[in-house]
């Protein structure tokens, strides 16, 4: 079949920000993700920083190919290792900013490390999350974000183990600023991603949303569709709420919001103090 | 290209190889260097830390060797060069990763002061038994570079080679040394900047649309620009073509999976000539030729001479490159030779590499050593002696008996029937 040609009408306003060689992208009717990296090309217009300056590393998983979508320079790493990686590229040439989007077990799981240890340091980085409760590229397993009692393929009598609080990690780590929104809050993910773009230091933004594939399939939620509607009744925004508060139950209340938003010096802000003191001797 | 004199602590020095190894770093261009501290290579990253302000580079010491990695592939991409420094437990961690950086062709270097293993080993002392881990220790085909310092001097100069080749052919470079040559204090010389010869990144000049970032040059070695330079990069470990792009078509994946893997493979096999550097002497006549490499050719250097003193012609073949394995050299020699005398601070590693090459045309004897000391030049010498009588083929690996074992085990363990 010849394929149609575009007119004017058809460029999407996000062509200039995204791999539109690479579409068809391998994500599954009624996920998350593709919502994300919407509001993410649209938080990066609107922080209306250099985009020659920027750069995403990703890790492995279905989050883990965001990197490769988005028209930046672009790292598609190693399952738990893209912080690590990211925190190279910056420490290297501190006029980039980098941008880490990765999945909850990537970052939470393997890379939980690199993650805290990012945060204490206050490297100047920028890391999306996108929790969808589960390891989805491998097909549905328990991760440390798992809800007790939900089920997931390796838990298959429900999680025994208690959850991570994504926030409450990275505030208690150090991190400048902390949010947390759904797949369902575009507008105001948007927003979040332009402020903390914009914001020197380590910030953490996690994206709460449908595995229509499988968190929503084996714990019989229904749909993509039906996990939104979800989140619309079940999503309270509250600005400023200890992050101590923010633990996430098997389809309990999901508190947003926008929790931390700090000052402190970054690591190349300490590491020039520093030398700067050492070059006078 | 010359070093810059900023970087070049020139003198004369009283130094042990891991601070010459600092040095080295330092003098080859090193902007980045993220480490784990780990006995018995501590030195080399204290050292790195700190004369690395004053020439702008900077140590962050990560939070494990997963991040130390991790961390210098990134800033390699970021345009700088850079090293991570390690020993046995730090390098098995830093094996995850190493395929990524042979994928993503991002030149680096490791220096691995190796030590008594396996786990935790002997900390502090030495060992050689990482050598096949550093050929094939992360999954998948690819190929790498190691080489084998013998002394502090050496330590200095092949760091700097070490940075050289993996510019060069981007692909990541291992510093094989052990803790006998990295806490060893010799007489170091710093050269002045303009004696010491640099290896400049491939950086990509061509027009900004016409790059791909995969696209090999004659040497198979492809152009590297770095990210912040406006190209919008896509570089991942998934197989790529030479835009970078994963290879999804699955029409073409059959055809075309074998094409990128072939050329990380090739890069440095069709090149292996230019890359393998080797010492040897007495050769001309030698109806046994030692092979060795690190602190064992130090030693075996002693060995040797006891034999010669009884009127034996003994060839000394040191591997100063380990990988690629000199392949070709052993072959050629296999047929003219008795026998290869083969020390190695392990229970028989490169041994076999050269039983491999030598296509069973001369015998193999290997000297092992458990680690956490050297050999006994008299067993090098003794084994030898051996080598030279022996005239039946054998068709495996001789094993030597070393007088520590005798000593230790009386003679090796037996199992009871
Ligand atoms: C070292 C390593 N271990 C395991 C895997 C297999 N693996 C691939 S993706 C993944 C989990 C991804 O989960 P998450 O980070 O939550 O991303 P999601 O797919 O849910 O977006 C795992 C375990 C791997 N690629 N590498
Ligand atoms: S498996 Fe789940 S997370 Fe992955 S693409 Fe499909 S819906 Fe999205
Ligand atoms: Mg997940």
């Amino acid at each position: 079949m010849e394929p149609l040609r575009k007119t004017e009408k058809d460029i999407h306003p996000m062509d200039d920000l995204l791999r539109m060689d690479r579409i068809p992208h391998i994500w599954c009717p009624g996920c998350g993700i593709g919502t994300a990296v919407t509001a993410f090309a649209a938080g990066l217009a609107k922080a209306e920083i250099d985009l020659t300056k920027t750069c995403i590393v990703s890790g492995i998983g279905c989050t883990g190919r965001v990197a490769g979508y988005v028209k930046l320079d672009s790292f598609h790493t190693t399952h738990g290792r893209a912080i690590a990686f990211a925190t190279g590229i910056q420490v290297a040439n501190p006029d980039l900013k980098v941008i880490v989007f990765s999945g909850d077990g990537d970052l939470i799981s393997i890379g939980g490390n690199h993650f805290i240890h990012a945060a204490r340091r206050n490297i100047n980085m920028l890391v999306i999350c996108v929790n969808n409760f589960i390891y989805a590229m491998t097909g549905g397993q328990v991760a440390p974000t798992t809800p007790l009692a939900t089920y997931a393929t390796t838990s298959p009598f429900g999680c025994v183990e208690p959850p991570f609080n994504i926030p409450y990690l990275a505030d208690s780590s150090g991190a400048v600023y902390v949010a947390r929104w759904t797949a369902l809050h575009v507008r105001r993910l948007t927003n979040s991603i332009a402020e903390a773009l914009k914001k020197p230091g380590f910030s953490v933004i996690e994206v709460i949303s449908p595995c229509a594939m499988y968190y929503s399939r084996i714990n019989r939620l229904g749909d993509g569709l039906d996990m939104m509607k979800f989140y619309h009744d079940n999503t309270e925004i509250r600005h400023g709420e200890d992050t101590k508060n923010l633990d996430i139950g098997f389809q309990t209340k999901i508190i947003v919001g926008k929790f931390v938003d700090r000052e402190r010096p970054t690591y190349m802000d300490s590491y020039n103090k520093w030398l700067s003191g050492t070059k006078k001797d | 290209m010359k070093a810059n004199p900023r970087d070049v602590n020139t003198g004369t020095y009283y130094m042990d190889g891991d601070v010459a190894a600092g040095h080295g770093a330092l003098a080859a261009g090193c902007r980045f260097i993220g480490g784990y501290p780990i006995t018995p290579s501590t030195e080399a990253a204290e050292t790195f830390a700190r004369i690395a302000p004053k020439a702008g580079a900077v140590f962050i010491q990560m939070e494990d060797e997963l991040g130390s990695i991790a961390s210098v592939m990134g800033a390699s991409w970021s345009g700088v060069k850079t090293m991570t420094i390690t020993s046995g437990p730090g390098y098995s961690l830093m094996m995850e990763i190493i395929g990524l950086g042979a994928m993503i062709e991002a030149p680096f270097v490791i220096l691995n002061i190796q030590r008594g293993g396996p786990s935790t080993g002997v900390p502090t002392k030495t060992g050689q038994a990482d050598m096949m881990q550093s050929r094939w220790g992360s999954h998948g085909d690819y190929e790498i570079i190691a080489i084998s310092p013998d002394s502090p001097q050496e330590l200095f100069d092949y760091t700097i080679k070490a940075f050289n080749l993996s510019e060069k052919y981007r692909c990541p470079v291992m510093i094989m040394s052990d803790e006998c040559v990295g806490h060893m204090s010799e007489k170091v010389v710093i050269p002045p900047a303009e004696e010491i010869e640099i290896e400049p990144r491939r950086f990509y000049n061509g027009p900004k649309e016409k790059y791909l970032p995969f696209k090999p040059d004659q040497d198979l070695v492809p152009k590297m620009v770095k990210a912040g330079d406006g190209y919008n990069l896509y570089i991942t470990g998934l197989v790529h073509d030479e835009r970078g792009y994963p290879i999804t078509n699955q029409k073409e994946k059959g055809k075309r999976q074998q094409f990128p893997t072939r050329r990380l493979v090739d890069k440095i096999r069709l090149n292996a000539d230019k890359i393998i550097e080797l010492n040897e002497e007495g050769m001309d006549d030698a109806e046994v030729v030692v092979v060795s490499y690190g602190i064992s050719y130090r030693v075996a250097i002693r060995g040797i001479e006891k034999a010669r003193e009884k009127g034996i012609k003994v060839g000394n073949l040191r591997l100063i490159t380990v990988w690629p394995f000199p392949d070709k050299k052993i072959t050629e020699l296999a047929s003219k030779v008795k026998a290869f005398v083969v020390p190695e601070i392990n229970y028989g590693q490169i041994v076999f590499e050269v039983e491999r090459c030598s296509h069973g045309q001369a015998n193999v004897v290997l000297i092992p050593h458990g680690g956490a000391g050297v050999h006994n030049p008299d067993d090098i010498a003794e084994a030898i002696e051996y080598a030279v009588k022996e005239k039946k083929k054998i068709r495996k690996v001789i094993e030597w008996k070393t007088r520590l074992e005798k000593f230790v085990f009386e003679g090796g363990y037996k199992l009871n029937k």
